[in-house]
């Protein structure tokens, strides 16, 4: 699924852009603990979380996860999109949460990046 | 880099709680790795386990040190700090094992998969502790001449 039908599918907004609008994301992780991403995330090109700090920037990098997406509608701290320019993470907001969130890109045939499923 | 310079390191101070600067010397490391056109699985694994190392001792210590060094043979990763140390190494070790207080588990961390994700992704691993001293660990991943291609 392109970028930009992600944004539009969660009523998202695009804090960060570092990607076109038609980069294709095709597999998710889900956490707020970072070593579960560190440790569990195979391929994949979004992170779907509710930690609005820059630790997630980092994290994201390190596993080589191009885009992030905060829910909830959590205020992005400035220092977080400090951190996703500096490190060309793409940033997304959603006021939706977590479970929502999941389900619509699952629904959309998008897969996890634990296992592919 | 020029064909000659077959060494490649740096040093990094880490202070117990500074998590705004926290990651750097991952960065730096993936940054360096990627420039000598190391494969990517061997650049992910190594920025992983250095990335856990640096957040262990920016979390549980007080302050302490990453040295990395990259070698066409290896690339050699040392963090020592100076800290609580760990009692129970074996404990310590275990998938899920935390004493992350509550605040630092709201940043994300405490899952207790860091010390188990270094070990994974390294092949060469050595964890050291004096309870009330500090703790060190050592991480290698070996290299070939190919992985290293030096060609930059
Ligand atoms: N450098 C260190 N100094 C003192 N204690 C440590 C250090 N590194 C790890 N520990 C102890 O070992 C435990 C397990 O470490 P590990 O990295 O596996 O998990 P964690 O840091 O608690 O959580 P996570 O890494 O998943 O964010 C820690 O909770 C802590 O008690
Ligand atoms: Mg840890």
């Amino acid at each position: 699924m392109e970028l930009s039908g992600v944004v539009e599918l969660v009523c998202g907004r695009i804090v960060v852009k570092e990607k076109d609008e038609s980069f294709d994301i095709t597999a998710v992780c889900t956490t707020d603990m970072m070593s579960d991403v560190l440790h569990f995330a195979k391929k994949g090109e979004l992170l779907v979380t509710s930690l609005n700090q820059s630790q997630v920037i980092m994290t994201a990098e390190i596993a080589d996860i191009p885009v992030v997406m905060v829910v909830l509608g959590k205020k992005i701290e400035k220092e977080m999109t400090a951190m996703a320019e500096k490190k060309h993470i793409t940033l997304l907001s959603t006021e939706l949460p977590m479970f929502t969130v999941c389900g619509m890109l699952y629904a959309k045939g998008l897969k996890s990046c634990v296992n592919g499923k | 880099m020029a064909s000659n310079r077959r060494t490649i390191e740096g040093c990094f101070q880490l202070m117990g709680g500074a998590f705004a600067g926290a990651g750097a010397a991952s960065s730096e490391l993936k940054t360096v790795l990627m420039s000598l056109g190391v494969p990517q699985g061997i650049v992910r694994r190594a920025s992983i386990a250095a990335f856990e190392a640096e957040m262990n001792v920016i979390i549980h210590a007080v302050a302490g040190t990453l040295h990395y060094e990259v070698t066409p043979a290896k690339i050699h990763i040392d963090v020592t700090d100076m800290g609580p140390g760990i009692e129970d190494i074996d404990l310590a070790m275990q998938e899920g094992y935390s004493t992350a207080p509550d605040w630092v588990r709201e940043m994300g961390w405490g899952a207790g998969m860091g010390l188990p994700n270094i070990k994974r992704n390294a092949d060469a691993f050595k964890l050291d502790s004096v309870v009330g001293e500090g703790t060190t660990l050592e991480i290698n991943i070996f290299l070939t001449e190919e992985n290293y291609a030096d060609n930059t």
